[in-house]
């Protein structure tokens, strides 16, 4: 059984979004390791011939009326905004300098 | 003069509506027990006086003008801090939201005010309700009622806690994997997570959408049925959710009665790891129930084994896809915009500032299960399994009305015990799981305390889908029995605070 690695968890992080400090990665990787050691039995079904379920409900798309309805003010929607100009959310630079 | 926490909601609210005490009388007790305890329980993340104080005024205005009140009109209620409330705070026990406030009403809180239910204030849990035992907030532990340094269950340990130490006798939870049914049996209250669908989750902060589902908790099965109706039935707001008549759940708990009815005991959660005395209790349920004219069968659910793995996968899953909307952008924490960083950088920084060990762990884990060259073996088998567990229960409910188990293989166990090991925390869940997975209903009501540790034990019921009044019925039954037995509420033999 693959185990996951600490270089492993490292991107994984990256992909996440989420900036993790040197003592984390070695804190998360070994019970990362154990977690998916523990969870790796569910692949004794995965060659049986069973329909994977997503979700407990059939699910369908729910429409409705397409009628105007009251909702959020500008101000209400932006409350809690960390930063904000113009009845708009500010967000730092997406695109690079060049 | 009687103790207004002691009393039941629905004794609260005939006292009420009859004139005998007034909502702002009963709202006051409460928020001055709240006072007296709070500080060793910790259930509160939040205490909204003032506003619990105008909607008891409300109330009693209501009454006074000969407007018609409803059933739980004028009791009070604390709500898991998982559901916004306009201009209250909702933090999901998370620092990436602290201090945020939402601008809008969950579909729960609106059918709270428009029952004239009071609002206490928002309960402590869990981060993002992930976990066992609400150690993994970011505001601090809560302490079991019965022994305050031992864990109150999770992730719904403030709701579950709050109603066990008599700060209110309703609360609201949420159930993903047992997060309202693991509290309710280590504290000895009674907690239903209904049939997924059954309560609209719009507003209520999503962990894993499959999963999760709103409940009811209380200290008995009339109350929560009660509740259950209160916050119960469509809303056009939450596409999941089920546009279907309640099940008549009050109804059912008036009439508790298991006379005739096929009851299955789940053969797969016995044995290694479950704790003597909770299975003596759960043993001397199986007895009652014979006793009280039910027929008990044994049923074999052999998928359950491989609930708990397949959960780990699915859970985790979903939650790094739902967390992504933590972004640092529109609201909530923002960390490290010097104006040198770019939107990029102040997310990740942002989320590692933000989010909790547990819930770092499981966004990682989540984006290893999806991740391409790893999503067939084990996200795609977690989804089968999740086929089989609802084939398990499906073949059962052929020959059995309801399934019962011990609802926690073990009593509250110590705060720290499990803080850092993972594994034997998602252990607490092994029976509650399965019905997440299947989307069918289920409760937990207390059924003595172990031997060993004069700790409670949770008898656990289980319903198909949509058959929630049945939980009621069974549950209504049993605990009529064991308070004859005891002579009194299992809640009267915790310690006082």
């Amino acid at each position: 059984m693959p185990g996951i690695t600490r270089e492993e968890v490292a991107h994984l992080a990256r992909l996440a979004r989420l900036e993790l400090k040197d003592e984390e990665l070695d804190h998360f990787a070994g019970q990362l390791d154990d977690i998916i050691g523990a969870v790796a039995r569910v692949s004794d079904v995965a060659d049986e011939d069973v329909p994977p379920t997503s979700h407990p409900l059939p699910l369908t798309n729910v429409m409705r009326p397409d009628e105007v309805r009251p909702s959020l003010t500008p101000q209400e929607a932006l409350s809690g905004a960390p930063a904000q100009e113009q009845q708009r959310f500010k967000v730092p630079q997406i695109l690079g300098e060049d | 003069m009687t103790d207004l926490t002691r009393l039941t909601a629905a004794e609260t609210a005939e006292k009420i509506a009859s004139g005998e005490v007034t909502a702002v009388a009963v709202t006051e007790a409460h928020l001055a027990r709240i006072e007296a305890v709070d500080e060793k329980v910790h259930a509160f993340l939040h205490v909204d006086r003032e506003g619990a104080l105008a909607q008891a005024r409300r109330v009693d205005e209501k009454r006074a003008s000969g407007e018609k009140l409803g059933p739980l009109a004028g009791v009070p209620l604390a709500l898991k801090d998982i559901f916004t409330t306009k201009g209250i705070p909702t933090t999901v026990g998370s620092k990436i939201l602290e201090g945020w406030i939402p601008p809008y009403d969950a579909t729960v809180t609106r059918r709270l005010k428009e029952a004239d239910i009071v609002i206490l204030g928002k309960t402590n849990m869990d981060e993002f309700a992930m976990g066992s035992s609400t150690e993994n907030s970011a505001y601090g532990p809560t302490g079991n009622p019965w022994d305050l340094t031992r864990i109150p269950g999770g992730s719904g340990g403030g709701s579950s806690a709050a109603i066990a130490s008599y700060e209110a006798p309703l609360a609201i939870g949420t159930d993903t994997g047992g997060s309202i049914r693991q509290p309710a049996a280590v504290t000895g209250t009674v907690g239903v997570k209904p049939t997924y669908g059954g309560v609209s989750r719009y507003g209520m902060v999503a962990f894993s959408s499959s999963l999760d589902q709103g409940g009811p908790c209380a200290r008995t099965v009339l109350d929560a049925a009660l509740l259950h109706e209160a916050i119960a039935g469509h809303d056009p707001l939450d596409s999941t959710s089920i546009d279907a008549p309640v099940p008549s759940v009050v109804e059912a708990a008036r009439n508790g009665d298991v006379k005739g009815m096929r009851v299955g005991v789940v053969k797969e959660f016995a044995g290694e790891g479950y704790q003597a005395g909770v299975m003596q209790r759960f043993d001397e349920s199986v007895e009652l129930l014979r006793e009280l004219g039910a027929e008990v069968v044994e049923i074999s659910c052999p998928s359950f084994d491989k609930a708990l793995a397949a959960y780990y996968l699915i859970a985790p899953s979903e939650c790094s896809s739902n967390l992504a909307r933590f972004d640092a952008m529109r609201y909530g924490l923002r960390v490290g915009d010097d104006g040198t960083k770019s939107a990029e950088d102040v997310t990740a920084l942002t989320r590692e500032a933000g989010f909790g060990d547990e819930v770092k762990r499981r966004v990682i884990l989540g984006t290893y299960a999806l991740s391409s060259g790893y999503y067939d073996a084990y996200y795609g088998s977690a989804q089968k399994v999740r086929t089989l567990i609802k084939r398990d229960f499906e073949r059962a409910f052929e020959s059995v009305d309801v399934l019962i188990s011990p609802t926690t293989p073990t009593t509250a166990f110590p705060i720290g015990e499990r803080s850092d090991d993972p594994m034997a925390m998602y252990l607490a869940d092994l029976c509650t799981i399965p019905t997440n997975m299947a989307g069918n209903a289920a409760m937990s009501l207390p059924c003595g305390l172990a031997p060993e540790d004069g700790l409670p034990v949770g008898l656990q019921i289980i319903a198909p889908a949509m058959a929630d009044d049945r939980l009621y019925r069974v549950g209504a039954a049993v605990e009529a029995a064991f308070e004859a037995r005891w002579g009194h509420p299992l809640l009267e033999e915790a310690p006082s605070l």
